[in-house]
Parts: C-alpha cells; structure tokens; sequence
C-alpha cells in the first residue's frame, strides 16, 4: 500500500497540482491577450476599444467573464441536447489539454514526452470536433453551414501544417519539443533559429495557424455577413464563453508551438542577453506572435471560400511538399 | 503494475461499450462519435503497451481524418431515424453471418498464433531501448520491409488516382477561374468609355 501510494499517488497529485498551476495562470494570460487582441484592432481602426472597466479598461475581460456566467442558457427545443452541451467542453478541453507539452524554459515543462510535436498535432486535429458537433446538434442551418465549412478548412491546413512541421523535424532530428529548442541555440543567437533557413515554411506555418484556429481572414465558418455566427449562432452563456475560450486557447498554443518551431524557444536572440531568464524571452515572443496575429485580423480582409481552398491545396501543399524534399535533400547530403 | 492493469481494463471496458453503442444507437451520427470515442480508447491501450508513436498516428489518421470525412458524410445524409429502426431485423441474417465469419476467423488465429521469437531477437529491435519508439518503427519500416512499405504506398497512389479518376468530371462548358487574369485586371483594361447614341445598342 505504502509502495502504490508512492509510485502512482504522490506523482499523480504532484502533476495535478501542476496543472492546475498551468491553466490558472494560462487563463488569466488569455484575459489579457483578449483585451489586447480588442485594443490592437481598436488602435488600427483609431478607436480607442474597451476602456470602461478597470484602469485602460484592464478588467474587461472579467466583466464578459461574470456576464457571460450569469445569462442564462438556452437550448433550442430540438438539439440534440447531449451533443450541443458536449461540444464545447470538447473545444476548451481539447485547447487546454495540448499545452502539456509545451516546454516554457529549458526543464519547465509539465510532460516532456518524446513525441510532444506528434501529441500537439493530434490533439489540435481534434479541435474540430467541437465545431462540427456544435454545428452539427444545434439543428439550424447557419450553425450546420459554418460547421460544415470549417471542418474541409481545417482538414486541408492540417496537411500543410504536417508538412511544415516535417522540416522541422527534418532539421532537428527529434519529435521532442525541448530537443527542437535546443537544437536551435548556438553561439549566433538569433541567426541560429529556424525561421532563417525555413523562412517560406515560417510563413506558411502562420498562414495555416490563422486558417486552423479560424482568425480572420480565414473566418468563414463564423463570418456574420453570411452565416450570422456560424457554429456558434444558436449558442448564449457559458457554453458560448467556452466555445470563445477554446479558440483564444489554440489561438495562443499556435503562436507557443509557432515560437518552439522557429523562433528558438525560450532561447535569448544575442548571447549577450542570456541573463535574462529563457521564461521571460518566451513570453515575449509568444506575444509578438499575437501581435502579428491581432495585426492580421484588424488588416487583413476575409477570404472567399473558394480562395480559401486553391491557397491551401493549390498554393500551400505543393510549396511545402517542394521544401520537405529539398530539405531532406539538405540534411543527407550537405549535413 | 495494478494501476495499469486497471487502466487497462478502464480504456478496453470503454472501447467495447462504445463498439456496442455504434450498431445499437439509432442516430447515425451519434453512433460516429461513438465510433471516434472507441478510436481514442484504443489510443489508450496503445499507450500502455509503451506504443507511442501508434497511439497519436491512430488519433491523427483515424480521428482527425478519417473520422471527420464520416461524419461529414453522415451529417449531409438525410436519414430517417424510424426507417432504419425497422429495417434491422430484415438486415439482420446478412449481419450475424458476417459477423460469425469474423469471430471464426478471429477464432482461427487466436489459436494458431505463434511468438516468433526471431522477429524480437533481431538486431534491429534490440533489448536495451536505445532507440525511442519513433526511431525503432522507422528503422524497422525502411530497412527490413521496405518492400511491402513501397508497395503500400504504390496501392494508395493507384487507388488515390482511381478514385479522381471515377468522380472528375469534365465539363466543357463550365466556367472556370482564372486568378491570374483575375490579378491582373485592373481599371484599364475593363473599364470603356463608350459615347452612345440614344435608340441604338451597343
């Protein structure tokens, strides 16, 4: 007994605890990112956004937090109720669940398993049942249509996305997310990072993220000219705050594995600024990332669906089927 | 150990319910995500047997693809739920001879079954676990069974080819895009001015 409750009951309240420290502290990132996602498109737009509650109107997140909690919930009277509730506790969950594995600095990650970019890739494949089931149960036409689009969209850049993060491998040598940072620090800081050589899969890889986590201008399945809210129309309260909660979650997890994949991780770009602890730098990058991301949907405006489909197949899958061959080509030959 | 036996009869417990749920459930979609709930349980054994590179291709493959496209087709089938209710016990001879002659073929290798132990000893998978998982099947995939490796792959190719080959469909007649004509034009070149004069057409 004494022996069960130290191989499997102490480890296991250890990794609870952890994870918990994990979402706690990751939502409460994600309140702020929000309002920052809102300021940046309201400084592009020259408004001045969300600025009532709390100081520059910090609090704001909190406040559609509580409002969200407190409508109350209402289900159309002929959804498949079981499957319209499950849908998004499958998106938040799923989003949530894939940060395990990211590496915050070297060692500081909740579990360093060998296959961590094969884990993110599924549970991020996974993300789409949420919208199609969501879709699927509210037995409406627009949540069906956006359900509908969402999932071939979020299928074809899932192939692309595979192949970008083939390159990587390619170069790395390893599925493991700390051995892909580390396999990006040398003497040159900066210069040593992926994003250098793989520059057209750097590209690529964010235009796919902005398709798979459906940002604009990839938003179709929820584009309110034509679908009013896609999957989400007939959703209110809490489930609907789950349902944003989820996507705000995977937005940030690609910008993470974005920054692990080609922006060296918690890694400092010039050596001489390696005092700085590799959290701090990791931060700061993953911000960047969702600046670029919140840059893009105050710019950027929405695609067709059909562009949407020739960028993904035409464009994106033969460009970066060409680059897993030449660096492969690279790596046997000239490495 | 008795943890992962518990975790094990957990996931098999699950995946077979949820085997049983797919053919009893009268809404076919339902019956679909059950099917995709059994995926994952199997994951699960994958992982406790030290599998874990199977484990998350399965996901990936069979969850994240194959599963989706189901669904996809399921949804946009306008089935009547009470139709098929009725129509199982007329389905049902066809039905349990297929599933007799599984379980006696199931049956057949169960017993016949073999360890051959020249396949554990070899070089490639040796004992000391210096390779992780990943390596070990590609070092395995590549070398060893190349052949039948290629070969799979060829019969994907062709049936991929076979199956674009049956549902293309060439109409002459449609309107097609053009992007780059799309691209370039611009004002100049689409916009005439042209002085009318009243009563007559263009």
């Amino acid at each position: 007994m004494d022996n069960l409750l130290s191989t499997y009951f102490y480890p296991a309240a250890i990794i609870a605890a952890k994870s918990v420290f994990l979402i706690t502290s990751l939502l409460i990132t994600i309140a702020f990112l929000l309002l920052a996602d809102r300021k940046i498109w309201a400084a592009v737009q020259m408004r001045r956004g969300p600025n009532v509650v709390g100081a520059f109107g910090l609090l704001q997140s909190f406040a559609d937090l509580l409002k969200f909690v407190l409508k109350e919930v209402v289900i159309p009277t002929k959804a498949d109720k079981a499957v319209f509730l499950l849908a998004p506790f499958v998106t938040t969950v799923f989003a949530i669940s894939a940060w395990a594995v990211i590496p915050f600095d070297a060692g500081i990650v909740l579990a360093d398993i060998n296959i961590g970019v094969l884990y993110i890739l599924a549970i991020s494949s996974l993300g789409v049942y949420g919208i199609i089931m969501g879709g699927w149960a509210s037995n409406s036409k627009y949540p069906f249509l956006g359900a509908l689009r969402s999932a071939a969209q979020m299928v074809s850049y899932e192939v692309s996305i595979g192949f970008v993060i083939i390159t990587v491998i390619l170069l790395s040598g390893s599925l493991n997310l700390s051995d892909i940072v580390n396999a990006q620090s040398g003497d040159y800081g900066i210069l040593n990072w992926y994003f250098i050589p793989l520059f057209p899969m750097f590209i690529v890889f964010f235009i796919s993220a902005l398709a798979e986590t459906n940002r604009p201008p990839f938003d179709l399945p929820e584009a309110e000219s034509e679908l009013v809210a896609g999957f989400m129309v007939e959703y209110s309260s809490t489930p609907y705050l789950m349902f944003m909660l989820g996507e705000y979650v995977s937005i940030v997890l690609m910008c993470a594995f974005a920054t692990i994949l080609f922006l060296g991780g918690w890694h400092a770009p010039l050596p001489i600024l390696d005092f700085i602890p590799g959290f701090v730098w990791f931060v700061i990058k993953v911000c960047f990332m969702f600046f670029m991301f919140a840059m893009v949907k105050a710019m950027v405006p929405r695609y067709r669906y059909d562009q949407l489909m020739r960028l993904g197949w035409k464009v994106f899958l033969p460009l970066s089927l060409v680059m897993v061959a030449a660096t492969a080509t690279f790596v046997v030959f000239f490495k | 150990m008795i943890v992962v036996s518990l975790l094990f009869y957990l996931f098999s417990f699950i995946m077979i319910a949820s085997a049983f749920m797919v053919i009893l459930s009268r809404n076919p979609v339902h019956s679909v995500l059950f099917l995709i709930l059994c995926f994952f349980n199997s994951a699960g054994i994958f992982l406790i047997l030290g599998a874990e590179f199977l484990a998350f291709i399965l996901v990936i493959v069979y969850v994240g693809a194959v599963a989706v496209l189901f669904l996809f087709v399921v949804m946009m089938l306008d089935v009547e739920f009470k139709s098929i209710s009725t129509s199982v016990i007329s389905y049902l001879p066809i039905g349990m001879t297929i599933g007799v002659i599984v379980l006696a073929e199931l049956m057949l290798v169960l017993f016949t079954w073999k360890r051959d132990y020249s396949v554990t000893d070899s070089s490639i998978i040796s004992k000391d676990m210096q390779y992780s998982n990943t390596e070990m099947i590609g070092l395995v995939l590549y070398t060893d069974n190349i052949l039948f490796f290629q070969l799979a792959g060829l019969i994907l190719l062709a049936s991929m080819i076979g199956a674009i080959v049956l549902t293309v469909n060439h109409r002459p007649s449609a309107k097609r895009q053009d992007i780059n004509k799309q691209v370039e034009r611009d004002a100049e070149n689409s916009i005439e001015n042209i002085d009318m004069k009243p009563g007559s057409g263009i």
